[in-house]
C-alpha cells in the first residue's frame, strides 16, 4: 500500500517527517518498506497564461507564444499546437528544472529566442493516461481559474514522500489513506482529523425503488447491497490533484466517476462499481451465484467463463460484473453516460478469493475484498464518492437509496482482563494505561460492576479473544519495553538422540574421508527414470507426481538420490574438475499407494559418487568399509549383483546381517551417455542410511587382550576368473572355525605362471586360541584341511 | 718380544686409521685382535720368555689391546657417522611438491544448523523432524489458516491432492509434536520446506526452516524475547542490536519480527538492508490459543512461543552469499569456501 504524506496528513495531526512516521510505524506493526520522494526534481516551474501565439517565421511546426507569469512576459517558443491564446499553463523559466533533473536555458530556436519551455504533463512527472487526447500529444492545459505565477507544485502537490507499507492479511482496514491514519494516531497519541462534509445539493426522489430494483439473490456470500443514483453525469478527466494522488498510489486515472471511485477506495478501503444505469436491462441489479454456461467479457476485454461458483452481479439479462473482481464491458462506464448506478457492497472474501485465483485476475478491489471488509463501511464509502461526486460537478446524487442489509453486525464486546494479558506479555502494565492504548486504537472501554469490557469497532475484524487484545496492547505499548527473561520453570535436558548423533558421524566421517556434501532438489523429472534405464514397470517409476510444479523437470518427488548426484558429478565435469568426491543425506518418498490417500514413506538415504582416473571401484568400496567400521556396523557383505543404472560386472550388493543396505558401483556406460559424461567412469552407491544407523552399535564391551601367540601361515591358489575373492575368504573361515582368527588377502596375480582366464590370490591366515599356545602340528593340520578344502571346492591348485 | 709388540701397534694404528669402510675396519680388527690375530700370535712366545718378565710383558700387551680398541671404536663411529650422512644426503626431498590429499567440506547449510543447533541443544531444546509431504490439516487447518484464508497467499503451495501437499514451512511440526507429547515440550525443527517460487537470486522452491517451540506453564512474550535475544548475540556477536517488530502470523498471537542491525554496514544503512539499518531474521510469536486447542491442549493452562526461520537466509548473510542458487548447483568451487 502506497501513502502519500500529504494525503495522510489530510485526516491525521501529523507535522513530523516521513522517515519519523515510516520508523514509529513499523514498530507499531505497519512495516514501512520505503520511502519515495516526488517531484524533487522539478523546480521553477511556474502557472502562466497565453497572451499571444504568433507562427515561427522559420518553421512550420514552431509556435511563437507570449506568457504572462505574473508581472513578468516572456517569449517562449513551443513545438505543441493543443493551446489558444487565453490558455493556462506551465512554464518552465531559465533555470528551471523538469522531471529527470533536466535545466532549461535560454535557447535560440531557429533564429529567435525561447525564454523557457511550455510543459507536458510528462516533463512534470505526471501520468498522462488520464488526460484528453490533444494533451497527452501536446502540453498541460490547466483550468481556468489556475492562479497565474503560482508555483505548480504547490498547486499540483507535485512534491510529495510516498511510503510503502507492507500490509498484513489480517487488517484489511489498514490498506486504506484513513486505516494507516488510524494507526499514526494510535502510535503516536495524536488525534484524526474529520474529513467529511457530507452532501448538501443531493435531489430528493421518493421513487428510487422504481428506478433500480436490487435484489440480493446469494445473502451468504454478499452481506450487503447499497445501490446509489447519479443523473446528469458530465463524464470528463477528474481534476489534477484527484489524478496526481491516484497516479501516486499506483492507480491509472480514467474519468471523473472512475477516478471517485478508485478514489474512495483508497481513502478508505471500500471498493466501489459504476455501472452506466442506462445499459442495465430493466434497471435491475441481481446478486446471484453463477450460472453454468455464462460469459462475461470484463473491462479488461478478456471473455471470463462464469461457473456456479461465482458470484456475479447481472441486470435483467445476465451477468453485467464479477462481484467485487471487475466490471464487464457491456455496463462500462463511458463518455456517453448519463447516468450512473453506484454500487458500495461487501462481498464474502473466500468466495472472491477463489475467483479471483481460478480466473487468475487480481484487482485492487479483490485484494480488499478477499481479506474481508467490514459491511458498515459500504455506506461511508457510498456517501463519500457521492460527496465528491458533487463537489467536482460530475453529477446530481439522488437523496434516496438501496441499501440491502438483513444483518448487521455490531461492535462486539470482550472483557478485559488485566493480569492475563500481563500473564501472557510477561508485562506489569496498569489498568489504566491498558485503557489508554485502547482507547487511543479507537476501542471504547466500559467498566461495569467488577468486571470490565471493551468495544471492539466492526472494522478490526481481527480481535476476537485475549491474545488478540494483548497483541494490540503489546504493539502500542512497544514492544521494545517488554522486558527479556528466560523461561524459568522448564527445565530440559538438550541433546541428540541416537539417530542424529549418528547422522552428524556418519557427515563428520565422510567429510573426514575427503568427501564434500551436497543438497539437490527433492523433486527430480520423469525423464530422469528413462536416463537411469530404470524397467518400465519398476517399482522406482512409482513416483508421486506434484499437481502445480514449476516446470515439467521438477514434477515428481525423487525415489533415488542417484539422478541429483549424477548432475551434479556433471555440473562439475564441465567446471573442468579432475576429482570429484561427493555425498548427500536425503530423503526419498515412496508413496504406499499411487494416486496418494495417505502420507508416503519418507526414507533417509545415503548417495556418494566419486569421479576420478586415478580411483576405482575398490576407493569407494574402501569409503564404504571405512564408514562401516566407523558406525561399528558387523556382518557386512558385499556380492556381486545387476542392477539397471550400474555396470553389469562392477555392481555390488551391500548386505548387513543378511538385510540389504544398498548397493554400490560404476555408472553403466549407457547411464553415462544420458547424462552426457560419454567416456568416463563414475563410481556411485546408494545406502539405506536408517538401516546403517539401526546397525549400528554405540556400546563399547571390552574384549581382553590375547595372553597367547598368534602363528601367520599363508597359502596362494590359482583359480578361474570367475571365483570371488570373498567366497573364498568365506570357505577358509568357515573351516577355521575358533582358530583362526583373522584371513587377509594380500596378493593378487595374473602374468607369467598363471595360465589365461586364472588367477593367483594369495592369503595370509593368522592362527590363535584363546586358552593355550597351539602347537606347530595343530596349526599344520587346520592349514592343511583349509587348503585342501578351498582346493577341492574352487577347483583350484597350489601356486608353487 | 717387546719390540714386536710396538711394531703391531704402530702397524695396527695406521692401519685402522687407513681404514676406509666399516666393513675394512672390521677386517682390521679380526687381523689384529681376533682369534686368529697378530696378537694371539705374539702373545704365543710368552711361554718362551722368563717367568720374572712376563708380567710386564703382559701389561704391556693388555695397554696395546686397549689402545687399539679404542682407536678401533673411535673409527668406527666416525665411519659410521659419514654412513649416515651420506644416506640422509641422499634421501632429501622436494619438500614443496603439493600433496594429494584432500578432506571434504560440509554444506555451508549444514555449518549455519549445527550452529544453531549447538545454541538451542545448551539451552535445553530437543531436535524433533516431521514429514515434508504433508497434510493440509497441519500445515494449514490446525495452525488456524482454514481454506480461502488470505494468509494462504502468503505461501505458494506445491499440490499433491486435493489434502495433500508439500509443507510450506516447518510449523506443522509444532501441532504434531503436541499432539505426540506432554508438556512441557521445548524442541528446534529443522527442515526442508517448499513453495512454488520461480527460482532466482533470492527465491527457491526448496529451502529450510528451523523452526522452535516451548510450551508449558507462565511462558511470556517476555521468554520469548529473551531466548531470541540470547540466540541472536550467540549467533551473531554480543555487539548486535536487536529490535522485536509487530506482524502477522495465523498461528502465534501476539507476532513479532525480529531485526538485528546489518551485518555489513552496523545498522548506518546499506544496500545489504535496503538502506534501514536493520536486517528481518526470524517470525515469532506466542502461539495462537486456537493452535493449542487443535493440539488437545487447553490455552487457559499453558501458553508458549514458537520462531521460525529461514536457513538460506541466515547463511547468506552469514556468509556474504548473494545468489541462493549457489547452495543447490553444488559447485564443488563453492562448497570447498566452508
Amino acid at each position: 500500500m502506497r501513502v502519500p504524506l500529504k494525503w495522510l496528513k489530510e485526516y491525521v495531526d501529523y507535522k513530523g517527517s516521513a522517515e519519523e512516521l515510516a520508523e514509529k510505524l513499523t514498530m507499531s506493526g505497519s512495516n514501512a518498506e520505503g520511502i519515495e520522494y516526488v517531484g524533487q526534481d522539478i523546480k521553477g516551474v511556474v502557472i502562466g497564461k497565453i497572451l499571444e501565439i504568433k507562427k515561427h517565421p522559420n518553421s512550420d511546426k514552431l509556435l511563437i507564444t507570449t506568457v504572462d507569469t505574473g508581472g513578468k512576459v516572456f517569449q517562449i517558443i513551443t513545438g505543441a499546437h493543443n493551446i489558444k491564446e487565453g490558455d493556462k499553463v506551465a512554464v518552465a523559466l531559465p533555470g528551471a528544472t523538469i522531471d529527470g533533473g533536466i535545466e532549461i536555458k535560454v535557447q535560440n530556436i531557429r533564429g529567435l529566442e525561447s525564454q523557457g519551455m511550455l510543459c507536458s504533463a510528462k516533463e512534470l512527472g505526471l501520468d498522462d493516461h488520464g488526460l484528453p487526447e490533444d494533451m497527452k500529444n501536446g502540453l498541460l492545459i490547466l483550468p481556468e481559474d489556475a492562479p497565474i505565477g503560482k508555483d505548480i507544485k504547490e498547486y499540483i502537490d507535485l512534491e510529495d514522500a510516498v511510503i510503502e507499507f507492507e500490509l498484513t492479511p489480517n487488517r484489511p482496514d489498514c490498506f486504506s489513506i484513513i486505516g494507516i491514519a488510524r494507526e499514526a494516531a494510535a502510535t503516536l497519541n495524536i488525534s484524526l482529523k474529520k474529513f467529511s462534509r457530507g452532501l448538501e445539493k443531493e435531489r430528493f426522489c421518493d421513487k428510487i425503488f422504481d428506478k433500480v430494483k436490487v435484489t440480493v439473490e446469494a445473502g451468504d456470500l454478499c452481506k450487503r447491497y447499497i445501490a446509489r443514483i447519479i443523473e446528469d453525469v458530465k463524464i470528463e478527466p477528474s481534476p489534477l490533484w484527484m489524478q496526481r494522488r491516484l497516479q501516486l498510489c499506483g492507480i491509472r486515472p480514467i474519468n471523473n466517476i472512475v477516478d471517485i471511485t478508485n478514489y474512495v477506495m483508497l481513502e478508505l478501503g471500500q471498493p466501489l462499481h459504476a455501472f452506466d444505469y442506462d445499459k442495465l436491462a430493466e434497471g435491475s441489479i441481481i446478486v446471484r451465484r453463477g450460472k453454468k454456461g455464462e460469459k462475461l467479457i470484463t473491462l479488461d476485454g478478456h471473455e471470463r467463463e462464469i461457473t456456479e461458483d461465482t458470484l456475479v452481479i447481472a441486470d435483467g439479462k445476465g451477468p453485467v460484473a464479477l462481484a467485487g473482481i471487475m466490471g464487464g464491458a457491456n455496463s462500462e462506464v463511458t463518455a456517453q453516460t448519463r447516468t450512473v448506478l453506484l454500487e458500495s457492497a461487501n462481498f464474502s472474501g473466500a468466495n472472491i478469493r477463489r475467483t479471483s485465483r481460478r480466473l487468475g485476475i487480481r484487482t485492487e478491489a479483490s485484494s480488499r475484498f478477499e481479506k474481508g471488509l467490514d459491511p458498515n463501511l459500504a455506506e461511508m464509502a457510498a456517501e463519500r464518492a457521492c460527496e465528491l461526486i458533487e463537489q467536482l460537478g460530475a453529477g446530481r446524487v439522488l437523496k434516496e437509496f438501496v441499501d440491502i442489509y438483513p444483518e448487521p453486525v455490531l461492535p462486539r464486546k470482550l472483557p478485559l482482563k488485566v493480569e492475563k494479558i500481563n500473564a501472557l506479555l510477561g508485562t506489569k502494565i496498569s489498568k489504566e494505561q491498558m485503557v489508554e492504548i485502547l482507547k487511543r486504537l479507537g476501542i471504547e472501554v466500559e467498566d461495569k460492576e467488577s468486571e470490565t469490557f471493551i468495544i471492539i469497532p466492526t472494522f478490526r475484524s481481527d480481535i476476537n479473544q485475549e491474545a488478540d487484545v494483548a497483541e494490540e496492547i503489546a504493539r502500542i505499548y512497544g514492544y521494545d519495553n517488554i522486558p527479556s527473561t528466560l523461561p524459568s520453570n522448564i527445565a530440559t535436558c538438550g541433546i541428540l538422540n541416537r539417530i542424529q548423533k549418528l547422522t552428524d558421524e556418519v557427515k563428520q566421517t565422510l567429510v573426514d574421508l575427503g568427501f564434500s556434501e551436497i543438497y539437490t532438489y527433492s523433486f527430480i523429472s520423469p525423464g530422469a527414470f528413462d536416463a537411469l534405464a530404470i524397467p518400465k514397470d519398476h517399482e522406482m517409476r512409482d513416483a508421486i507426481r506434484l499437481i502445480n510444479p514449476l516446470g515439467e523437470e521438477h514434477s515428481i518427488m525423487r525415489t533415488t538420490l542417484l539422478d541429483g548426484i549424477l548432475q551434479v558429478v556433471r555440473f562439475n565435469i564441465n567446471q573442468k574438475r579432475k576429482s570429484i568426491k561427493v555425498f548427500e543425506i536425503g530423503t526419498v518418498y515412496l508413496p504406499k499407494q499411487l494416486p496418494l490417500k495417505e502420507l508416503p514413506v519418507e526414507k533417509k538415504k545415503l548417495g556418494l559418487a566419486v569421479y576420478d582416473e586415478n580411483l576405482d571401484f575398490y576407493y569407494l568400496k574402501g569409503i564404504i568399509e571405512t564408514l562401516l567400521v566407523k558406525l561399528k556396523v558387523r556382518k557386512v557383505e558385499f556380492y556381486p549383483a545387476k542392477l539397471f543404472s550400474l555396470h553389469p560386472g562392477r555392481t555390488a550388493r551391500i548386505s548387513i546381517d543378511g538385510e540389504i543396505a544398498g548397493y554400490m558401483g560404476e555408472v553403466h556406460p549407457d547411464v553415462m551417455e544420458n547424462y552426457a559424461m560419454e567416456n568416463k567412469r563414475v563410481y556411485v552407491a546408494e545406502l539405506d542410511l536408517e538401516l546403517l544407523l539401526d546397525k549400528a552399535v554405540t556400546e563399547v564391551k571390552f574384549q581382553p587382550l590375547p595372553k597367547f601367540p598368534a602363528a601367520d601361515r599363508d597359502v596362494a591358489i590359482v583359480v578361474e576368473e570367475s571365483v570371488t575373492a570373498g567366497s573364498i575368504i568365506e570357505a577358509i573361515k568357515e573351516i577355521g572355525g575358533d582358530l583362526l582368527e583373522s584371513v587377509e588377502l594380500f596378493d593378487i596375480y595374473r602374468g607369467e605362471q598363471i595360465p589365461e582366464g586364472y588367477k593367483s590370490l594369495a592369503f595370509s591366515l593368522t592362527y590363535r586360541a584363546k586358552d593355550r599356545t597351539l602347537t606347530d602340528d595343530e596349526i599344520n593340520s587346520l592349514h592343511c584341511k583349509i587348503t585342501q578344502h578351498i582346493l577341492e571346492r574352487f577347483n583350484g591348485r597350489l601356486r608353487e | 718380544m717387546r719390540e714386536e709388540l710396538l711394531n703391531m701397534r704402530e702397524e695396527a694404528l695406521h692401519d685402522i686409521e687407513k681404514a676406509r669402510d666399516l666393513k675394512e675396519l672390521n677386517d682390521i680388527r679380526i687381523k689384529y685382535l681376533g682369534k686368529k690375530g697378530k696378537l694371539t700370535a705374539i702373545l704365543r712366545g710368552m711361554a718362551n720368555l722368563r717367568p720374572e718378565e712376563r708380567p710386564a710383558i703382559g701389561k704391556l700387551a693388555n695397554e696395546i689391546k686397549e689402545v687399539i680398541e679404542e682407536e678401533f671404536s673411535k673409527k668406527s663411529n666416525e665411519l659410521k657417522e659419514i654412513v649416515k650422512n651420506e644416506r640422509l644426503k641422499r634421501e632429501e626431498i622436494d619438500v614443496t611438491i603439493p600433496s594429494k590429499v584432500a578432506i571434504g567440506h560440509k554444506h555451508p547449510l549444514t555449518l549455519v544448523l549445527d550452529e544453531i543447533k549447538q545454541i538451542f541443544l545448551g539451552l535445553g531444546y530437543e531436535i524433533v523432524e516431521g514429514p515434508e509431504i504433508e497434510l493440509d490439516y497441519y500445515n494449514f487447518e490446525a495452525l488456524n489458516i482454514p481454506k480461502d484464508h488470505p494468509a494462504r497467499d502468503m505461501q505458494d503451495t506445491f499440490y499433491i491432492t486435493e489434502d495433500i501437499l508439500l509443507r510450506t514451512h516447518t510449523s506443522p511440526v509444532q501441532v504434531r509434536t503436541m499432539e505426540r507429547r506432554k508438556p512441557p515440550i521445548k524442541v528446534i525443527v529443522p527442515g526442508r520446506v517448499y513453495r512454488s517460487d520461480e527460482v532466482d537470486a533470492t527465491h527457491s522452491p526448496v529451502f529450510h526452516q528451523v523452526e522452535g517451540l516451548l510450551v508449558g506453564k507462565n511462558v511470556t512474550m517476555a521468554d520469548l524475547k529473551g531466548t531470541l535475544i540470547t540466540f541472536a548475540k550467540m549467533f551473531y556477536g554480543e555487539e548486535r542490536k536487536v529490535r522485536f517488530r509487530p506482524s502477522y502470523f495465523p498461528f502465534t498471537e501476539p507476532s513479532a519480527e525480529m531485526d538485528i542491525s546489518c551485518i555489513a554496514c552496523n545498522g548506518k544503512g546499506c544496500r545489504v538492508c535496503s538502506y534501514t539499518g536493520w536486517l528481518e531474521i526470524l517470525g515469532c510469536g506466542m502461539v495462537h490459543p486456537n493452535v493449542l486447542r487443535n493440539s488437545g491442549y487447553d490455552p487457559e493452562e499453558l501458553t508458549g512461543f514458537a520462531f521460525g526461520m529461514g536457513l538460506e537466509r541466515i547463511a547468506m548473510l552469514k556468509y556474504g552469499i548473494s545468489d541462493m542458487r549457489l547452495f543447490f548447483e553444488n559447485d564443488l568451487r563453492f562448497l570447498e569456501q566452508f
